[in-house]
């Protein structure tokens, strides 16, 4: 694995008028790292991903990409597919190709789609409806659409969350496998320490908008109970 | 029936209008916009009775009417959450003054009539060209802003995270809607526009698993709506309205039957 960073947050500040939610975070993250992001509800981890995304601007310090340009792939952590919803989920994975404006695909977005569906295990129920899949058929289409624009860097925000011990297993088992065989760095935020534990390297720890890092061994119970 | 002018003109003038309705209505029923566009339909009621209290043409009435209204909504609700009661709020206000027109402009119940119900047979050629040209713009912008309006109607957590401006692109499709819906009612009427803007879409959500085949199904579903109406209501003399939305109507129940029929 190689050790140059892909990302590089210096002393980043992110005041809002009642409350300061990052105080003077530092956090690097190497190419091909997995990297478990946790903290309690509130301790401003939404917040640190949307600085990361580009979606809120920081009040003070830097966050710098190397390269200056990198593509981002984010699973949000909520989303509202009823059963009803129309689309499958191929055509589903296919809705962030936006670098085009044509309204049909070039053939080489066509075979990108179906490159993703195979990494992520999607091909033989790619024309069923996203409505109708299960909760671990729905994250592996999340995680398809996030893939399909070949990101540098993955964010899954909580995509374990609402999904039984088995299926949790399996998309945790192919986004290790996509890091693993492809170097893909990985931000996997979770309340799941036991899952974080099981397939990450490395944890950033946000407590009281101060952030902790290390090897995911020091990830220990005394540590948790200290600041937990 | 072609060898009348009038019924050559209804038949362009409604073929333009379906496939404009039908395109733009899979993004209206993604968009979960079905309230909003039966709101500017009645919108549209208010506007073609100002054009006329004002001297302008019903149409323009219209397009002056649900534009103004869709960006005032568009303004005042970007959350889906607050956006009914905005949507109420505004068709109040524009209602009252729908009625506050037509009492002043002294036109008889016949004409109101007519807008609210549409009177497509009885379109000039200087019309159809106006709504042709419309239709044309409208699908155009469509086509402009295709990819990211298919994703931020789909799939609106998706396109958060991606760079899309989406308060400029939802301003921009509520004028596109506006203008459908005034286009619409020329046929409809401005009631029943919402028909044609939303069953077909509906009916199309059941049948397709893509936008694209979504696309194609609404518009089938919408020109075969228009086109049958018409001729029965060539042959019967019946209002070409009540045998369109009897049509839509019937495409809705059906794809709703092949939906529930095991479709996976």
């Amino acid at each position: 694995m190689t050790t140059e960073p892909i990302l590089d947050i210096q002393k980043l500040v992110v005041r809002f008028p009642d409350k300061t939610v990052l105080k003077d975070i530092d956090w690097t993250i190497q190419k091909g790292d997995m990297v478990s992001l946790i903290g309690v509800n509130g301790a401003g981890k939404t917040t640190l991903i949307r600085a990361i995304l580009r979606q809120l601007r920081p009040t003070s310090g830097q966050i710098v990409t190397h390269p200056k340009q990198i593509e981002y792939g984010y699973v949000p952590q909520f989303r509202n597919v009823d059963p009803d919803y129309p689309l499958s989920i191929k055509s589903f994975v296919g809705l962030t190709r936006l670098k085009h404006r044509l309204p049909f695909y070039l053939p080489k977005e066509h075979q990108a789609l179906v490159r993703v569906l195979k990494r992520t295990n999607l091909v033989q129920i790619q024309n069923s409806r996203l409505g109708k899949a299960s909760g671990g058929e729905k994250q592996r289409a999340y995680l398809a659409q996030a893939l399909i624009n070949e990101p540098d860097l993955l964010i899954l925000d909580e995509s374990t969350a609402s999904l039984d011990v088995q299926a949790k297993n399996e998309l945790m088992q192919l986004v290790r496998h996509l890091n693993e065989t492809e170097a893909l760095t990985v931000i996997f935020i979770t309340h799941d320490f036991e899952l974080a534990k099981q397939y990450t390297k490395k944890f950033a720890f946000l407590h009281d908008g101060a952030l902790d890092t290390g090897a995911i061994e020091d990830l220990t119970d005394d540590f948790l109970m200290k600041h937990v | 029936m072609f060898v009348f002018e009038f019924m050559r003109n209804a038949f362009l003038a409604s073929t333009f209008i379906a496939i404009t309705c039908g395109l733009v209505g899979v993004f209206v029923v993604g968009r979960n916009l079905s309230f909003l566009s039966h709101t500017l339909s009645e919108i549209g009621f208010a506007g073609a009775a100002f054009g006329v209290f004002a001297g302008l043409s019903p149409l323009n009435g219209m397009l002056l009417f649900t534009g103004a209204s869709s960006l005032i909504v568009g303004g005042l609700s970007s959350q889906r959450s607050r956006r009914e009661a905005s949507i109420s709020a505004v068709s109040s206000l524009f209602i009252g003054l729908g009625i506050l027109f037509l009492s002043l402009s002294n036109k008889n119940a016949s004409y109101a009539t007519n807008i609210l119900f549409g009177s497509i047979v009885g379109i000039s050629v200087a019309e159809v060209k106006q709504l042709v040209l419309l239709s044309v713009v409208v699908i155009a912008a469509l086509l402009v802003v295709y990819r990211q309006l298919v994703l931020d109607s789909f799939d609106a957590t998706g396109a958060v995270s991606q760079s899309i401006h989406r308060k400029s692109l939802s301003m921009f499709f509520l004028i596109l809607l506006a203008l459908s819906v005034s286009i619409g009612a020329q046929i409809v009427g401005s009631l029943l526009v919402f028909i044609l803007l939303t069953l077909p879409a509906a009916s199309a959500q059941y049948i397709g698993r893509s936008v694209p085949q979504m696309l194609v199904a609404a518009l089938s579903f919408s020109l075969l709506g228009v086109w049958f109406g018409l001729y029965l209501g060539y042959v019967t003399n019946w209002p070409v309205t009540f045998f369109i939305a009897t049509i839509e109507v019937i495409f809705y129940l059906a794809a709703l039957v092949y939906d529930r029929r095991g479709t996976k």
